[in-house]
């Protein structure tokens, strides 16, 4: 009797331990200025980069309108607004960042900017693994009043997850090495910088962008949808 | 008796917990766009190593596969396809490309009307 009580109670706590795991998400940044400006279109300029990998603006760039679009925001194209900067002689990201909003709103008509600075990009050898890791920073500026709606930052490894099973030290040394000299012939950093533009860019995280207007779950940020 | 009253309520609990945390798990049903390679065609793009008659092909491949499903090109993806006609001199599908981008995403008319009015300045 006594004993199948407690199994009771184990699942009633584990049923909610498990359902307050996913119930409302906290937000702790202060969403006042995004709830204020709603905005349906996001330019996205060419990011910074500030790693030793020449790839990581086009390979950052090139994997953002997903996130964001999924998201519900008209994305503009990201091919042609990087021609409409080159031929403009805006070729460098740093000084495609100093344009003034009020250029980037008549010229692109964008509700808002997005600015993002990405500071790992690569494939580092660190002793007895080697790790690809993209890291990135986010801002988002509404281009009509140019109040800064959200920033963020996200970043992603190859390393994660990974259960570095036995094998001897030389074992483990070689492979880092070799998976290094393939990591960056393959430019793994792309596939990598991939899922830093998701977990950056796409709405439904933890302080992450709220939902825009074509998405589903527009103005139902933080509420779990029961299908 | 009781045992298998209160198994039955186990039982009862676990569904219910798990009918809410599939609820919560998923936010969305399908994607809002049909992506085929389109990200990669870009990134090809912008390394220099598709030209743009490859990519046309690539991306005309995904927008049949995407109406044969009845699924939308995500935004950005008819703008990039008539920057590439433009490139090999097909003013014609440039020009309706940009409009058909501007029709599917009224949110992109001030920028689709300034590349419209640099290749049609009628």
């Amino acid at each position: 009797m006594k004993q199948m009580l407690s199994i009771k109670w184990t699942a009633l706590l584990l049923g909610s331990l498990l359902l307050g795991g996913c119930a409302t998400q906290t937000k702790n940044y202060d969403y006042s200025a995004f709830r204020e400006s709603r905005p349906a279109s996001i330019l996205v300029l060419p990011p910074l980069n500030n790693t030793p990998d020449i790839n990581a603006t086009y390979s950052m760039l090139s994997q953002v309108t997903l996130p964001l679009a999924e998201s519900g925001y008209y994305v503009l194209p990201v091919t042609l607004v990087d021609e409409a900067f080159k031929q403009n002689g805006m070729t460098t990201p740093a000084d495609i960042h100093e344009l003034p909003i009020k250029k980037l709103r008549e010229i692109f008509g964008a509700d808002a900017a997005l600015y993002i600075n990405v500071k790992q990009y690569g494939t580092s050898y660190a002793v007895i693994s080697s790790e690809t890791r993209v890291t990135a920073e986010g801002q988002l500026i509404d281009l009509r009043s140019g109040r800064t709606l959200w920033q963020g930052a996200a970043t992603a490894s190859s390393a994660e997850g990974n259960n570095n099973s036995g094998g001897g030290l030389i074992g483990l040394l070689v492979k880092a090495v070799v998976s290094q000299i393939v990591d960056t012939l393959n430019n793994r950093g792309h596939a990598i910088a991939g899922v830093t533009s998701t977990r950056l860019l796409a709405a439904g995280r933890p302080n992450g962008i709220l939902y825009g207007p074509r998405s589903p779950m527009y103005l139902k940020d933080g509420s779990p949808t029961l299908q | 008796m009781s045992i298998s009253e209160n198994t039955l309520r186990l039982c009862a609990i676990a569904l219910f917990s798990s009918a809410l945390l599939s609820g919560c798990a998923t936010h969305q049903q399908q994607p809002l766009y049909y992506w085929g390679d389109y990200q990669a065609t870009v990134y090809g793009h912008f390394k220099g190593e598709k030209g743009p008659e490859e990519q046309i092909l690539d991306l005309e491949k995904t927008l049949e596969k995407a109406r044969a499903q009845g699924r939308a090109v995500p935004p950005g993806f008819k703008a990039h396809l008539a920057m590439l006609y433009g490139q090999v001199g097909r003013s014609d599908r440039l020009i309706e490309n940009l409009e058909a981008e501007k029709q599917q995403f009224p949110e992109s008319t001030t920028f689709m009307d300034f590349l419209l009015k640099k290749f049609n300045p009628s």
